[in-house]
């Protein structure tokens, strides 16, 4: 047991085993299938649920779940996103290229796997090769179709993509299921594959290495659980040792997320190992907002990242929450555009993380405050309790008494 | 806790950048004045030189001193972004173009200090700080402010040199009347009062209307065409939307086009309209400022062609000749309710911000 740092920000560490090879690379036993495309989609869901796969896309949301819901919603169509959501990442269009077969025998599982009758896969339109290959290899699977999509950040968003592919614009608070589609990354197709086919557990997956400040930038298979540190130093290193080095992020430039240092490893939603020189990152005190309106035209999601950030900066979390915060997909387009450099997705992430804490602690009161309550009321219950009994007692006593007197005097009552 | 983790301050992403600033945005829109302040120039000699260049540095001089006074800690930084050099610059070439020193001085002391630093600073500001000078003086210097001088050209004969030119600029020497005369709005404003009928003021072809912009007026006014070029730069760099200009011609143009086909007796022609006063310089340049104005496409619709509206109605009905400067100052205040009401739809949820309907599924 060792301890690293997490891939995550907050540079929080958590316990690691060390594994140590020895060389040999060799798998233990694997339990193939012969003929995969006939198991039912249970076997399939189970299969890629034992494998450990989850979206390779970044979300890292669990698949087999993903792949059974989708199959109890009824959904009819299956979006496989292709389109690389980041400048500077390239890994799933290495993958269409070099994978194209086995990617699209991943869909033609996945569509078994959720009942869907077609599959489109959406391909930004800059990546040609990727286009053909992927083309190629869906010649003879007429459910599957390779649709290119316009080259336009954040098109690898699950909303936007879905947008184009199927003109339905998804409603704010609904799921992709409540449309009929469902979503997955080529790079997920390819692993759903090897664990349906193969029986191969996702050990692997292919990483973006790209920055200024990176002596040889490309993809590799790294096996999960690698150490950015030696992902790093099998490609070749940093330029000049790492002068000039100034942001490692994990991930891609718009939405990854900033590394204190190298010792953090590769985790299944890890796209990319970026390190970035000043030019890139373009650092510097923000300026005050000169309300030029870019972040406005840039937002995606049609949101106002500039009254947002005026109110977060107010401490007004409510209504920037009324104005659409808990719309915003934290893409980076306003900050990218942002002539002031005013850090916004920071304010945003912030405000989110702010009020998942509220919640929280109010959850916690609301549950303390139950509590407390059930308690009073336990309390009054017993004294209630407690005095009708006494009540009832007075009242049968009384009852008693009155039946042991000799009978009332009628003559008493009436002149009453 | 690993002490490795508090090395570097986390920062959200994204990690890359456009590239823009404030700086380069300010430049790039005093690159697109600088065609028609050279034409002011080369139209009004020396003084129109030494007006434009006072004001500017008066401009940067109240900033400084703003600034030095709040306690700013970057002074060199903010003062150098180009806000303040833009806003002296924007406010000069509304000036008559031989108004004297303290012209430039006063008008940079409102624009700095009173239209922008008293809100705060860049970003703060309601009102257009040029647009506040120009009304400001406009208001308490009637005289000097429409001391309007015929365009002479640096190499006319009478025109004054160097030297002349800076003691008209300090004002050891009046404006000889020779060459003082009267706007073409102007003009045509104080011709209608005494009665005169707009053809007789202007001949029927309109020809004093001209694109060339060789007539009198303010220092950066004039020139019409080479306005609406730097316009058009500023639009196809991605500098301004052509909402807001668009919407500020057609508000000018509509009104003035009904009313003069109407009585073209008493109502100036549309182009007219157009090619005066501050019409292009204001359209482009003054109506887009992103501080005072709305930042949707379809607010700014709003605003830019109410500006129109008003300009026009101003020119037409009001007390004075121009009225690009009070339109603009009056829908400054308008901005913050337009954009309270006009916001852009969120996408999957409807205007009034609740989500979208699920759409019903076709059976499968
Ligand atoms: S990060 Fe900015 S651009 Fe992206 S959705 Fe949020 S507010 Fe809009
Ligand atoms: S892009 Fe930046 S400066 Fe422009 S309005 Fe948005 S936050 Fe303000």
């Amino acid at each position: 047991m060792t301890e690293i740092t997490a891939p995550h920000p907050s540079g929080l560490t958590l316990p690691a085993i060390v594994l140590s090879a020895d060389g040999e690379d060799a798998w233990g036993p694997l339990t193939p299938c012969d003929d995969p495309f006939a198991l039912d989609p249970d076997e399939i869901a189970r299969r890629v649920l034992d494998a450990g796969i989850v979206g390779l896309g970044g979300a890292a949301f669990p698949s087999a779940v993903k792949l059974g819901g989708a199959r109890k919603a009824g959904v009819h169509t299956l979006i496989i996103n292709g389109g690389e959501c980041e400048p500077y990442l390239s890994c799933d269009d290495r993958q269409m290229r070099d994978d194209a077969a086995q990617i699209v025998d991943g869909i033609v599982l996945m569509l078994r796997a959720t009942g869907a009758g077609t599959a489109r896969v959406g391909i930004e339109d800059n990546k040609p090769e990727a286009i053909a290959a992927m083309r190629a290899a869906a010649a003879v699977q007429p459910a599957v179709q390779v649709c290119p999509v316009p080259a336009r950040y954040p098109m690898g968003s699950e909303k936007q993509l879905i947008g184009v592919l199927t003109g339905i614009e998804m409603p704010a608070d609904g799921r992709p299921a409540d449309i009929g589609v469902v979503v997955h990354n080529v790079g997920t197709a390819r692993a759903v594959r090897a664990a349906v086919v193969e029986g191969k557990p996702l050990i692997a997956r292919l990483v973006t290495l790209n920055g200024n400040c990176m002596k040889a930038p490309g993809n590799i298979e790294v096996r999960l659980g690698t150490l950015a540190e030696a992902v790093i130093a099998f490609a070749g290193g940093l330029k000049g040792e790492g002068v000039g080095l100034a942001r490692r992020v994990l991930g891609g430039p718009m939405m990854g997320q900033q590394m204190p240092h190298w010792r953090v490893p590769v985790v299944k939603g890890t796209s990319g190992i970026l390190a970035l020189d000043a030019d890139e990152v373009a650092a510097q005190a923000p300026d005050p907002c000169i309300r030029c309106g870019s972040c406005v035209q840039a937002c995606p999601a049609g949101l106002l990242p500039l009254e947002m950030s005026a109110r977060i900066r107010n401490d007004a979390l409510a209504e920037a929450v009324d104005i659409g915060l808990k719309d915003c997909i934290a893409c980076g387009c306003c900050a990218f555009v942002c002539p002031s450099r005013i850090p916004l997705v920071q304010y945003f992430v912030h405000a989110k993380g702010e009020l998942a804490a509220q919640e929280r602690a109010r959850l916690r009161t609301d549950a303390t405050r139950k509590l407390a309550e059930q308690k009073r009321e336990r309390v009054e219950r017993d004294k209630r309790e407690k005095a009708e009994a006494a009540a009832r007692r007075k009242a049968e006593r009384e009852a008693r008494e009155a039946a042991a007197r000799p009978a009332a005097t009628p003559a008493e009552g009436v002149s009453a | 806790m690993n002490p490795l983790a508090l090395t570097d301050t986390p920062v959200a992403s994204p990690h890359a950048h456009g590239g823009g600033s404030v700086g380069r945005t300010m430049r790039r829109v005093q690159l697109a004045l600088v065609p028609a302040t050279l034409f002011g120039f080369w139209l009004y000699g020396w003084p129109a030189f030494f007006l434009w260049s006072a004001t500017i540095a008066a401009c940067l001089g109240w900033e400084a001193l703003c600034l030095r006074l709040a306690g700013a800690r970057a002074v060199r930084a903010t003062l150098w972004d180009g806000s303040a050099a833009l806003t002296g610059w924007l406010l000069a070439m509304t000036l008559p173009p031989w108004a004297p020193w303290w012209i430039a001085v006063v008008g940079g002391f409102v624009a700095i200090v009173i239209g922008k630093q008293v809100f705060g600073g860049l970003g703060q500001n309601v009102f257009n700080p040029a647009m506040v000078a120009r009304v400001a003086l406009l208001v308490s210097f009637p005289v000097p402010m429409t001391t309007w001088v015929q365009p002479l050209s640096v190499m006319h004969a009478a025109a004054p040199d160097l030297l002349e030119g800076l003691r008209i600029f300090l004002g050891l020497h009046p404006v000889p009347d020779a060459i003082t005369s009267a706007t073409l709005l102007g003009h045509a404003k104080t011709e209608l009062a005494r009665g005169v009928d707009l053809f007789a003021v202007m001949g029927q072809g309109g020809d004093l209307v001209s694109w060339t912009g060789l007539r009198p007026g303010s220092l950066g006014e004039s020139s019409t065409l080479l306005l609406a070029g730097g316009g058009l730069f500023l639009l196809l760099g991605g500098l301004i939307s052509w909402q807001v200009p668009v919407a500020v011609l057609a508000g000018l143009a509509v009104p003035a086009g009904i009313a003069h086909a109407i009585d073209p007796g008493h109502y100036l022609a549309p182009e007219v309209h157009l090619l005066s006063g501050a019409a292009m310089l204001g359209a482009f340049f003054i109506a887009t400022d992103y501080v005072s104005s709305p930042n949707t496409r379809a607010g700014q619709l709003i605003f830019g062609f109410a500006i129109g509206v008003l300009a026009w109605i101003i020119r037409s009905f009001g007390g004075y000749p121009e009225g690009v400067g009070f339109s603009v100052l009056l829908m400054n205040a308008m901005t913050p309710i337009i954009d309270r009401y006009v916001k852009p739809r969120i996408l999957g949820r409807d205007r009034r911000g609740r989500p979208l309907d699920i759409p019903a599924r076709e059976a499968s």
